[in-house]
């Protein structure tokens, strides 16, 4: 009987020219597909590569000696590797590479991959996949990685001959990290790996489909620069785009011709040093009031890099409601995807703030430099009467604000600052001084809990060749930590100078959070018991410290602020294998400042009972009054914050 | 800007060219694109064109303006998408193939002939109890023709998915000329 060919497996186009691609010449070494693709690897210049063997991708492995280019990092599940190739690709600005099998490996990868498109972080997943002839037929550890990545992944390649790979990696390479960069997927079978080939190298890139526009084209550069000059109270909101593109020295040259205050998304935090007096922090849900404050009465809000994302939004008819907006972004389809832009700028922010500030200054000769003095009193006057701070503990436990803004202090300049997804994240971003670029890896638009020490352990292998190690700090929360916590084992056997704060107050305290605002105080399934200070008789699971010593790493805890200084101390002593802290913080603990999700960035709460922005119009431009959608939301968080503080 | 779904009672119709590679998985990006808006397709039909490497999809669907310019440019954004057009009436042909099978008996199926002839469509399968009707045109043109066939009964009716092609010499492929897309 004979079977249909699966359809999978016509896989080049046409198919009448014979078995040799057309365009390359069979000149070259004999080798094959698995050790193509491992030669295309260190011809690409990767020096690290993250990963779990397995069946499918066997004959890569084989491939893989002493001998070979690249360090290969082995983590102990597939999720892992993919953050780690984030965290090193945030950190490093090079492409994160993985290697994983198929199946249920590249079934792990799915998050990663997810991930990584959110923040736009440059990434090439080889998943290994069953042979051609076993394709479609659910054979085993089969699954579809391209079907299942294609909306989450930049671009996917099912290679089925092996004469492909060293094309396809350039590709895939070239992909993930040129126009907005993104993951590439590259399904290997079975059967490309084994076969023979031919390799040679450079290779041809074929992609008709692909022409990122860098740089700006038209008059939007004047009529940018007019809006600038023509503008009393504008705003740089700074996204990740601008930290992808390396803009430091740009949007540095940027303010001085402007004079304008900057808001730093997540992603962003740390594209200017916080120390700059132009910094007024992180706009949205948990942004400083000065940050929202500008952002709502501004008359010319500058998106650069950044997408309008809700968390910074919140209500988006409320945000900015009567600024005109330049957006700058690479991707064309940011730009009016959430708020109409004004003038419209496609392109490399690099590129574009080359060619936009000369710009600007020639349209300040024509109109000069308009006055900010009021704009900057209004704006400043926030900053002073609503700084980020918290308030003591009731209960005598540690405020977890008080730890990261200890481990702030006594940290080296030059650390990496990375973090898992909940409350600690938000306090990570409010009460880290940010001075570098690079130095905040953190997963923004995809939250994903469980990304902190494997993305840690990637910038930590990232950094270690360089002429000073960067020491890493991973701020992470107990519930966030217990989803890949098994990445002990690698950052442990790698003796990796990871140092981990764990703020553990024994509940996921961001789902906590909301439970007490907005679910009348119902902990639904939110107590983690891992961490109940000093409750006598009640046996906490995990035992963070003993997890730690289980791994080879030093485990320290601290219950006041004396043992907590002590251990961060220490920790940052150690350099030869991870620390890991478990600071005992108070359970109710709150992020604040906050916007309920879905409300007016006007109605932000700076702390229980003060909502500084709540009433006040930006000035001239009559609008109607507004629906204030959300705002009922934030009243009733206000009040149930209030009772929460008696 | 809340644009789900897409297609909304009293939406627009709108006509969409677009040029792909010729390669399995295409289609279904594409199409992957349309479900996640609830981007309703009124049609969608797939061909090889005058060039081997290029397959063209058109896609008619009543959709809202500002989540069709969003739809556009994450279409855009795949790389196996070469090009995309928006083709209005003024300046595009747009034909659609149908297959009617009617209920016609010796009674009635002269009255069923006579509108045949009126709209100039073939007859290509006859039987005792119907008649199967090959008609091709512009959407109203076929709207109108079901219209008057409905009360006799249609028994089966099969649509192509409307096909558009652009007025005056040019091809939409010129647009992605000396681009290189075979060799792979």
């Amino acid at each position: 009987m004979s079977l249909p060919t699966p359809l999978q497996a016509f896989s080049s186009v046409p198919k009448d020219e014979g078995p040799d691609q057309a365009g390359t010449t069979p000149e070259g070494e004999a080798m094959t597909g698995a050790q193509a693709l491992i030669r295309s690897l260190e011809d690409l210049g990767v020096r690290d590569v993250f990963g779990v063997p397995g069946g499918a991708i066997l004959p890569t492995y084989d491939a893989i000696d002493d001998s070979v280019r690249f360090r290969f990092t082995l983590v102990r599940h597939e999720q892992a590797a993919g953050h780690a190739a984030e965290g090193y690709a945030v950190s490093t600005g090079r492409v994160g590479v993985c290697l994983v099998t198929s199946g249920p490996g590249a079934t792990n990868m799915v998050t990663p991959i997810a991930d990584a498109m959110m923040d736009s972080v440059p990434m090439v997943v080889v998943t290994g996949q069953v042979g051609v002839a076993a394709i479609g037929t659910d054979a085993f550890q089969e699954a579809d990685i391209v079907g299942i990545t294609y909306p989450v992944a930049k671009h996917s390649y099912l290679v089925t001959k092996a004469q492909d790979i060293p094309r396809v990696m350039t590709e895939a390479y070239h992909i993930a990290q040129s126009g907005r960069p993104g993951p590439v997927v590259v399904d290997l079978t079975k059967t490309a790996q084994n076969e023979r080939m031919v390799y040679s190298w450079p290779q041809e890139m074929i992609l008709p489909g692909y022409n990122p526009v860098t740089r700006a084209h038209g008059h939007v550069l004047t009529d940018a620069a007019r809006l600038f000059a023509q503008s009393h109270r504008p705003v740089l909101y700074l996204g990740g785009g601008a930290m992808r593109s390396n803009a430091r020295q740009q949007v540095e040259r940027l303010i001085q011709v402007t004079g304008a205050p900057v808001v730093t998304t997540l992603p962003a935090r740390g594209i200017i040093p916080d120390s700059d007096r132009a910094v007024l922090g992180m706009p949205g849900m948990h942004g400083t009031v000065a940050a929202n404050g500008a952002i709502q009465h501004s008359d010319l809000l500058v998106a650069i890099g950044a997408r309008f994302d809700d968390r910074v939004t919140g209500s988006l008819d409320d945000f900015a409601p009567v600024a005109r907006v330049i957006h700058i972004d690479i991707d064309p389809a940011e730009i009016g995807k959430n708020r109409q832009a004004d003038v419209p700028i496609v392109g490399d922010v690099s590129q574009v703030l080359d060619d936009l500030v000369p710009a600007i200054e020639e349209a300040q000769r024509t109109w000069g430099r308009p006055d900010l003095k009021p704009w900057w009193n209004l704006v400043e006057s926030w900053r002073q009467d609503y700084p980020t701070t918290w308030e003591e503990t009731p209960d005598g436990s540690l405020a977890p604000q008080w730890v990261v803004r200890t481990l702030s202090n006594k940290a080296d300049p030059a650390t990496i600052w990375v973090s898992g997804v909940g409350q600690h994240q938000m306090w990570a971003s409010q009460f880290i001084d940010f001075e570098r670029t690079r130095s905040w890896v953190s997963s923004s638009g995809l939250g994903t809990m469980g990304y902190g020490l494997p993305a840690a352990i990637g910038a930590s292998i990232g950094t270690q060749d360089d002429e000073a190690p960067r020491p890493v700090w991973l701020i992470d929360g107990d519930g966030s930590f217990q989803m890949t916590s098994e990445e002990l084992a690698t950052a442990g056997q790698m003796g990796l100078p990871i140092r981990i704060a764990i703020l553990n107050n024994s509940v996921y305290g961001m789902v906590r959070q909301w439970q007490t605002l907005f679910y009348g105080s119902h902990y639904s399934q939110t107590n983690l018991h891992d961490g109940d200070a000093r409750e006598p008789g009640r046996t906490e699971i995990p035992d963070f410290v003993k997890l730690a010593e289980a791994y080879g790493c030093l485990g320290l805890r601290a219950f006041t602020k004396e043992e907590a200084q002590e251990a961060i101390d220490r920790a940052n002593q150690v350099n030869d294998r991870p620390v890991l802290i478990d600071f005992r913080v108070w359970k109710d603990a709150m992020v604040w400042p906050m916007v309920p999700a879905g409300a007016s960035n006007d109605t932000i709460i700076y702390k229980p009972g003060v909502q500084p922005l709540a009433g006040i119009r930006p000035e001239q431009e009559e609008q109607e009054p507004q629906e204030r959608t959300g705002a009922d939301r934030a009243a009733m968080a206000n009040d149930a914050a209030g009772h929460m503080k008696k | 800007m809340a644009n789900y779904p897409a297609s909304k009672p009293g939406s627009e119709r709108h006509t969409l060219s677009v040029l792909v590679e010729n390669r399995p998985g295409v289609l279904a990006r594409v199409a992957g694109l349309f479900a996640r808006r609830a981007f309703n397709i009124n049609s969608l039909s797939v061909s090889s064109t005058e060039r081997d490497d290029i397959s063209r999809i058109t896609v008619t669907a009543d959709v809202e303006a500002v989540p069709l310019e969003q739809i556009i440019k994450q279409l855009n954004k795949l790389l196996h998408v070469l090009k995309i057009v928006e083709l209005s009436d003024e300046e595009a042909v747009e034909r659609e193939l149908v297959l009617i099978k009617v209920k016609a008996n010796e009674h009635n199926r002269s009255d069923v002939l006579e509108i045949v002839n009126l709209f100039r469509v073939r007859v290509v399968d006859v039987h005792p109890e119907s008649l199967t009707i090959e008609a091709t045109g512009a959407e109203g043109k076929l709207e109108a023709l079901l219209r008057l066939l409905k009360p006799f009964g249609i028994i089966e009716l099969v649509r192509s998915g409307a096909v558009a092609v652009t007025r005056g010499p040019k091809a939409l492929s010129e647009k992605v000329l000396g681009s290189r897309i075979t060799g792979r």
